[in-house]
This record gives C-alpha cells, structure tokens and sequence, in this order.
C-alpha cells in the first residue's frame, strides 16, 4: 500500500484512507481511457442504453425523469393500530409507499401469546396475529392504491394470505395490488437468520409463493432475492453480489423445474442490495448487478423477452456503518448512501434513522430520513439524466472488476454444489463471519477510519446527545394478546379446524399451499395455527455451529 | 493457568448474531475458551449450560428490544440452577436502560458503539479469579 497522508495532514499514519475499496479492489490515483477495458466500442456494448439490455445504465428508458425512485421508509412496531398510524404519518409527510416490518413473533410463525413471543411483542416491528390483524394495520389505505413492501421471509405465505384477506375486505382484487413480499428464504440461513424449516421445504415454500403469484398477482413481485442481509453481517460488495445471484440461480432452478417458464415469472423477481459508503464501489456493484444478471438470465435460463433479464431492486442503507458515538454523523452517513443508491438507479430506497444505533426510529429521526431522499430527489439536480456516471473511466473500471469478481464468487458457490449446498455446509456463512471480525478488527486498530470513533472521537468525554429516543408503550404484549384471544373465541372453530387440516393436507401431499392458507386465514386462523401446521409437517431448522 | 471459559449465547428470538459472534473470535484470538450455543437458546437452556461447563462469565446479545426482560428470566434461571457466574449483555442498548441492567444485576453492558477491545477487556476482568471470588 502506497504511504499517504493522514486525515491530520501529517506523515502516513494509521488513519489514511484506504487506497483499496471496502472489498479491497486496488484504485489506482487516476483512471484513463487505458483503463476501460475493449475501448468505446465495447464499452458501448456493455452498456446499452437505459432501458435496453444488458441494463447496465438502468430498468427503465427515462429512469428518474419519467418516475421517481419509490420512498419506502421501512416501518413497524406494537400493535396494527400503531403502526396504521405510523404508515399514515410517513404518507402524510410524502412517502410515496409502505414497507412493512414484522415483529419477531410474527416472523417466526408465533402468536403474541406463545412463551417464545412475550418478551418480542410489537418490539422490532408490528404484532399480527390474524387477518383482522392485517385489516387493522391497513385501515384507511387503499389497497390497490398503495404498494406494500412485507419484509418476512419463513412465514411469507402465511403472512401473504393475511394480506389477500384484508384487500378482499377492502374489495380489493389480487390483481390490483402492488409491492413486493420479500420471501427470500436463503438468505436468512445465509445471514439473517429468521429462520423457522429446513432448507428443503423452505424453499418450496417460496417457490409455491412465486407459482401462485404468476398469473394471480400480475403486479406484484412475490420474491426480493437479497444480498443486504449478507452485507450487514459482514461480506463485503463483492461477495454481496456473489451470493444475491446464486441465491437468484437457485430459485430460477427451483420455479423452472417445476415447469413453470422462465419468462413467466422472472419479469417479477425484484432484487434488494445494500448501499453502504463507499460511493464509487457501490455505483459500480448496481451496474454490475443488473449486468450480470442479465447474462445469467439470458444465457443460463434462455430469457425470451428482455424484461425478463432487467433487473430492478430496492436499496437499504447500512445500519452497520452508522455509529453510537457523535449519532448526529449518521444523517450525514445516510445521506450519501441515499445518492449511491440513486447514482446506482434504484427503484425504492429506505434511508436509516440516525438513532438506530439506539433504538428503532424516533418519529424526527424517520422524518429525517424521508426529508434525506426528498431533498436528494428534488433540490440536487442528480435525477434529472439517466445513469450519470457511465462513462467515467474509474466507474467503468470498477464497473468491469465488480462483475468480475462477483463471478468469481459465484463459480466457487457452484463449485460447492450450488447455493443451497454452500449454504447447509456454511461455507457462505463463514466467509461473512470471518469478514465482519476482520472488519471489527480493522476499525480497532485503526487501519479503516470511522469518525467520531477512531478518530475525532472528542477525546471520549463529550457527553452523548440527548436524543428523544423512542420507547415502546409497555401495555402492548397485553393488549394484543387479549384482543387475539377474543377473536379466537369468536370465529367458527370448526370451520377454522377443517381449513387447517386442509393445509396440512396440501403441505404433505405436495400442493401448493396458498390456497388452502387464504382458506385458513378467511377462517380466522392465527399466524401461529398456520406456522404450526408447517412446523408439524416440515420440522424445524437448528443452524451448525459457525466453526 | 488454564484460559478462562466464556459461555455466549442468542436467547429470545432475535437473529442478529454478528457482534456476538465477532466478540467470540475476539475472546478466543485473546486466550479464552469459547463456548457458543447459538441463536434463540431458552434461558433456562443457558443457566444449565453455565452450571455444566462451570463458565466463569454468560454474555448474550441482545438487539431486539428485548434485553430487559431476557436478563430478568435469565438471571433467575442462573440463580435457580446455582450459576454464580457474571452475566453480561451486550446489543442495541439504549442509555436508559443500562443502568436498570445493572440494578437487576448485570455485570456488564457493552452496547453498540463498544470498541472489541473494551468488550474483550471487560468479559475477561470478569473473569479474572480475584472477581470470581468476590
């Protein structure tokens, strides 16, 4: 590593920046045309125009100009009724979507009242416990109206029946709602870790949520195959990448061996990337991935049509890069992640609250948050043409090396047997834990710079700043709780009985389950009931040891 | 002097298990032997693992929310299952909360923003012999 100031202006020390990106890809002090591989012509190639294949330079013809990127503050706590009024806040205040999230308890197929649950009810998102749950949580929005984003992953088709319950009261039909259910199973083995069956029937629950959607819910995308959460544990860009397309692979294989076409759902599959700090390198893994995935789709899985190799993703920013220490830093941290994630040509962004190193989002701190893609996208100029970077000699470059290195990712997955194999052996999961320790090492000794902590640290005796953090009504376990069991007693148990023992039929014969689970949410069946039944059949995962 | 046993665990159902995991190769680089249960342990599950492997500190990580009652439940299932051992938390802890864990009875709480230097200092001054027999 070439020796270089430090932040101080003095003598190379131990705080310069890296001349490596956080994925450690060299960068060399200037780029030229050398540097773009094949010169003009072949650059042009790998690019296309926006809207045209490889997608490169992004999704859509017009980009930003013809449609803003969707602000999709990602949200939930306590019971519906206080989320409602979250949701209806942020839309309030110009969100132009909703993202859902769900507290543990319902992510893990528990009712509020299980012994697991008590302790996690409302906590880290909302509480449903039944379909009138889900009425509640979307009382005065309109349904075919509004996009929903549903963040959860084990108990996505339970959650999904919730959800075509409460728009059918709404008199809503399925082929009017918009959103995308994130139902991305691998990647909780992977990283996340909300877990609840084994790999094998996890994944065929995903794949019947991706089958019934096909044809039933035309503009709604049933899978958001994700890299975030591997990123957030701790792999870097390129690894992030890797995976995200493997991961892809391997559902594509799943839904294709069924029979279903490629070309039927893929033009459905939504991607979810996290968009971290370092600038260029990010821009440059959103080319790539759309690139990439193209060629995967075209040349793996034969894609007829070109919006069946187009991919279109939603962008979280990184919890991991803000910080306890000086919380105020983080809007600035947030903020550039936001412009990665629109230089990079995001369909749906949700920016951090700069407390979250603390608490779920105080109602200024998400408020923040949504002023930071508004001012992003009305005051700065940056949406106004699409894929402002390409042609930069350095974005390029990196553009070339982020794909390729993120190939190289993926063969040695294929070499493992494929992503689901990697995954059971947990040779993915180790590379993310042994990156994150080298990661935590690297701040600790002071080789990667973080502000307000290993450097300009204010000496450690400024008191923190007093932030009006939010804090949970206490009641909230107890209120949902009776209020579930209310509604259990008021429905036809008899009913409810049969449509569980329905699904149970369907979950062991082989059938896809969504009918016979919006059968049992109609009937009044609690998350828990219809979890249970999948728990019975299927079992229940405990992960191998990490070393 | 054999090295000191550091018993980690996930209790309640969050699966966020970064930290903790980067705290266990931490203790382990410094000396320590690490025993790590895994995600989503019942508490009761941890008190009896801490009396088998006589652990000479529990540490969890908690970033639900959930931190105040998990370390009640298990503090009274270490105390049920005759674990004298310090429990220490770590995890998404507000300011507000750090001393109410202190007051049920925590012996540490390093929250997000904790250098690993600090976490790995602290857990093995816990774990020292002239703390243990205190």
């Amino acid at each position: 590593m070439t020796a270089r100031p430090g932040p101080g202006g003095g003598a190379a020390g131990p705080l310069a920046p890296p001349v490596t990106t956080d994925s450690g890809i060299p960068v060399a002090p200037v780029y030229t045309a050398q540097d773009v591989a094949g010169g003009p012509e072949a650059l042009a190639a790998r690019l296309g125009q926006p809207g045209e294949p490889p997608f490169t330079r992004g999704p859509y013809e017009t980009m930003y100009r013809g449609q803003l990127w969707t602000m999709r503050q990602f949200a939930g706590y306590g019971s519906p009724e206080e989320t409602n009024a979250r949701f209806h806040f942020l839309l309030g205040r110009g969100q132009t979507a909703l993202s859902v999230a769900f507290d543990l308890p319902t992510q893990l197929g528990y009712d509020s009242e299980h012994e697991m649950a008590r302790a996690e009810v409302g906590r880290v998102g909302v509480a449903i416990d039944t379909a009138d749950d889900m009425v509640d949580l979307f009382a005065g929005l309109p349904l075919d109206k509004v996009s929903v984003n549903f963040t959860i992953n084990a108990t996505a088709p339970v959650i999904l029946a919730t959800y075509l319950v409460a728009a059918e009261r709404q008199g809503v039909r399925p082929d009017q709602l918009t959103g995308t259910l994130q139902n991305d199973i691998l990647k909780e083995f992977l990283a996340r870790k909300a877990y609840v069956f084994p790999p094998g029937p996890s994944m065929r629950l995903a794949a019947d949520v991706v089958e019934f959607a096909t044809g039933t819910l035309p503009r709604f995308n049933p899978i958001s195959i994700t890299g975030y959460h591997a990123r957030e544990a701790g792999c870097d860009a390129v690894t992030e990448l890797g995976l995200t397309m493997a991961s892809a692979i391997a559902y594509c294989e799943e839904l294709t061996g069924r029979g279903l076409a490629f070309d039927s759902f893929a033009p459905r599959l939504s991607f979810h990337f996290a968009t971290t700090l370092d600038l260029f390198e990010e821009v440059a893994k959103l080319r790539a991935a759309r690139r990439l995935w193209h060629r995967i789709a075209t040349e793996r899985f034969a894609a007829a049509t070109p919006a069946a190799a187009r991919l279109r993703f939603f962008s979280g920013n990184s919890g991991t890069t803000l910080t306890a220490q000086q919380p105020l830093n983080n809007v600035i941290r947030s903020t550039v992640q936001c412009l990665g994630a629109v230089l990079g040509g995001a369909q749906s962004i949700h920016v951090m609250g700069y407390d979250e190193a603390f608490e779920i989002p105080s109602e200024e701190a998400v408020t923040l948050s949504l002023r930071t893609q508004q001012i992003i996208a009305l005051e700065t100029g940056v949406t106004r043409t699409a894929d402002p970077l390409a042609g930069s000699f350095f974005v390029e470059h990196l553009t070339d090396e982020m794909e390729a290195r993120a190939t190289d990712v993926l063969l040695r997955i294929e070499d493992s047997g494929g992503a689901i194999h990697a995954i059971e052996q947990g040779l993915p999961q180790r590379w993310i834990t042994e990156s994150a320790y080298q990661a935590e090492l690297a701040v600790a000794e002071g080789r990667r710079p973080k502000v307000g902590v290993n450097i300009y640290a204010d000496g450690g005796d400024e008191p923190a700043p007093d932030l009006a953090l939010f804090q949970l009504d206490p009641g909230i376990a107890d209120r949902q709780i009776a209020r579930s069991r209310q509604r259990v007693s008021a429905r036809d148990g008899a009913a409810c009985a049969d449509a569980l023992s329905r699904l149970r039929g369907h979950a062991d014969g082989g059938q896809n389950v969504m009918p016979a689970l919006i059968e049992c949410a109609r009937a009044g069946a609690t998350v828990g009931e219809m979890s249970g039944v999948f728990r019975q059949a299927f079992g229940e995962f405990r992960e191998p040891s990490p070393w | 002097m054999s090295p000191a046993r550091i018993l980690l665990a996930k209790p309640g159902l969050d699966g966020h298990d970064r930290g903790l995991k980067v705290v266990a190769m931490a203790l382990r680089d410094a000396g320590a032997e690490v025993i790590y249960l895994g995600l989503r342990v019942p508490v009761a599950d941890i008190a009896a693992a801490a009396a088998a492997e006589d652990a000479a500190v529990v540490g969890i990580s908690v970033l639900s929310g959930a931190h105040l009652p998990i370390a009640e439940q298990l503090l009274a299932a270490m105390h049920a299952a005759g674990v004298e051992a310090p429990l220490v938390v770590g995890g998404t802890i507000p300011p507000r909360d750090a001393g109410a864990l202190r007051r049920l009875g925590v012996a540490g709480v390093f929250a997000v923003g904790t250098s690993l230097p600090d976490v790995v200092t602290g857990v093995l001054a816990l774990a020292s012999p002239e703390v243990a027999a205190r």
